[in-house]
């Protein structure tokens, strides 16, 4: 069992509260997955600003003189802006893969949990409402968020075995079930050229879509193709730039309820999750069918 | 009429009030507030009570009912009327997953659509959905009838034992042992009393339905037996 939530916003009025309703829908679905939270939230201007979150164990030797270190190397400026045991830098666009590759050498021990234009993770082990405190998501505002509680099945309880994970710029994917050939798309994606932090499950789903939009699908066309590669258990949720997208299997046991008005595309595991939401009491609610694609766009 | 407010009394003392109605008692009618998606309400009741919930339910709600009417005036989240043993449970909008999973007796009425493994080993119960149903409906079904006034989705009573299965409109695909039936007279008469019971008389006409019920193949039948389902 597993607790995922997502909030898509149409109505640019609401952008301010996205990381506080959000962070609410998260807390509600602490009985789901109480082990580990994560948060995804795309917030970012179309600035030619990239922004990477990183994430360490030991933040305060590690962020110290992080950005005048990273900055030195690629020869540009870099900011930092930390919270908690996570720092998103900031950099301009056309510097995000040497800044990636600066990083892993100036501080190898440092996880990157997402890259991109607008997107920002924040993922760590602990009941969601000490996660969403401690980095101060409800204050976040953005045009789209994902989020997930975890009761771990397939890997460790860790803060990389948390979701949402992330495999390619502005992407993301979080994962209610368990997959089954796990292992062997994992070695095929391997050969293709993608690269793993963990041996969980939802990270080869997140792998396998970013190949497949990689090589040229959209997201509807890369969920439309895991149906036939992917086998098991799944309700997806997943984030792009500009993109939110939901997927069942064809069994669809993995519960998932859907609303949505004028203001706001909304998913939760349970309707629960979504009874605060503003304008919920009027909203169209139903339940995605099995083995079909959804997916919104701005 | 008792108005239960379950933001502010919560849960179990809702389920423990009701409990203590067993047997006679005067305060029979009951209006559930605030429910908010909330699991398990009303699961339980043992009385002659008429219950309204308002708001759309989590898991669970009017699981095991006997004897009470309970209706909900929003959708029901999965399981609901989960094993219900007499009594009515009524959903004003749409069901999740297994509704009237397992159950023995009484009546469930779903007044929108009911989503996959609708009736999944229903054991008695009856079961009459306005809209559609989804995959694996009335899965392993053992006895009982489900009315279905829209379509139905794949693999319907697949491995079907003895329940009686009536839909409108179209069926995605029939599961194994599952297949289409003649409808004779006693079941128009039955369905007609169905609809009526289901809040639906005025939707639809039994003839405009079709029969499906198991082709006895899959799990060993035998006729000597057949007055015990």
């Amino acid at each position: 069992m597993c607790g995922i939530v997502g909030l898509f916003i149409k109505d640019k009025t609401l952008e301010p509260q996205l990381g506080a309703l959000l962070a609410e829908m998260l807390v509600t679905m602490t009985d789901r997955g109480p082990d580990s939270a994560g948060i995804a939230i795309y917030g970012g201007a179309d600035d030619g600003i990239a922004k990477i979150t990183v994430q360490s164990v030991q933040p305060d030797v590690d962020f110290a003189s992080l950005a005048a270190d990273l900055g030195a190397a690629i020869g540009v400026a870099v900011s930092l802006r930390r919270k908690s045991s996570h720092a998103v830098l900031e950099m301009p666009m056309d510097q995000l893969d040497a800044a990636r590759a600066a990083l892993s050498a100036l501080r190898p021990d440092v996880k990157v949990m997402s890259a991109g234009d607008n997107l920002e993770i924040y993922k760590e082990v602990g009941l969601p409402k000490d996660v969403a405190s401690r980095f101060e998501i409800a204050q976040m505002s953005g045009t789209h968020g994902i989020g997930h509680t975890r009761m771990a099945t397939e890997s460790a309880v860790t803060t990389m075995g948390a979701h949402p994970f992330s495999t390619g710029p502005d992407q993301c994917l979080v994962h209610n079930g368990s997959l089954s050939n796990h292992n062997s798309l994992r070695r095929t994606l391997v050969r293709e050229g993608m690269t793993f932090e963990t041996q969980n499950d939802s990270e080869v789903a997140a792998a396998y879509l970013t190949q497949k939009m990689k090589e040229g699908a959209n997201l509807g066309e890369a969920m439309e193709a895991s149906l036939s590669d992917l086998d098991g258990f799944f309700t997806f949720v997943v984030g792009t730039k500009d993109g939110f997208g939901v997927v069942r299997d064809p069994i669809a046991c993995k519960p998932a309820v859907m609303a949505e008005t004028d203001q706001y595309v909304a998913f939760g595991s349970e309707y629960r999750a979504m009874v605060n939401l503003p304008g919920i009491e009027t909203a169209r609610v139903w339940e995605p069918e099995p083995a079909t694609v959804y997916f919104w766009n701005h | 009429m008792q108005t239960f407010d379950l933001a502010t009394r919560g849960l179990r003392e809702l389920n423990q009030t009701l409990h203590a109605l067993r047997g006679t008692t005067n305060e029979t009618a009951w209006e559930i507030v605030n429910a908010k998606g909330s699991h398990a309400i009303a699961v339980g009741v043992d009385a002659p009570l008429d219950i309204t919930v308002r708001g759309s339910t989590g898991y669970y709600c009017a699981g095991m009912n006997k004897q009470a009417t309970i209706r909900i005036d929003g959708n029901a989240g999965p399981g609901v009327a989960e094993n219900m043993m007499s009594g009515r449970v009524i959903i004003e909008g749409d069901a999740s997953q297994y509704a009237g999973a397992t159950g023995r007796g009484g009546l469930l009425v779903i007044k929108g659509n009911a989503s996959s493994r609708c009736g999944i080993s229903m054991k008695g119960i009856d079961i009459v959905v306005h809209g559609s149903i989804g995959h694996m409906s009335a899965y392993m079904a053992q006895s009982g009838n489900m009315v279905v006034l829209g379509d139905a989705g794949d693999a319907l009573g697949d491995s079907l034992y003895e329940a009686r299965l009536f839909v409108r409109g179209s069926v995605k695909s029939l599961g194994a042992d599952c297949i289409e039936k003649e409808m004779r007279p006693a079941h128009l008469a039955m369905l007609a009393e169905l609809l009526e019971r289901g809040e639906a008389g005025h939707k639809a006409k039994p003839e405009e339905f079709r029969r499906y019920g198991s082709a006895r193949k899959l799990y060993t039948f035998n006729v000597d037996n057949a007055a015990a389902y």
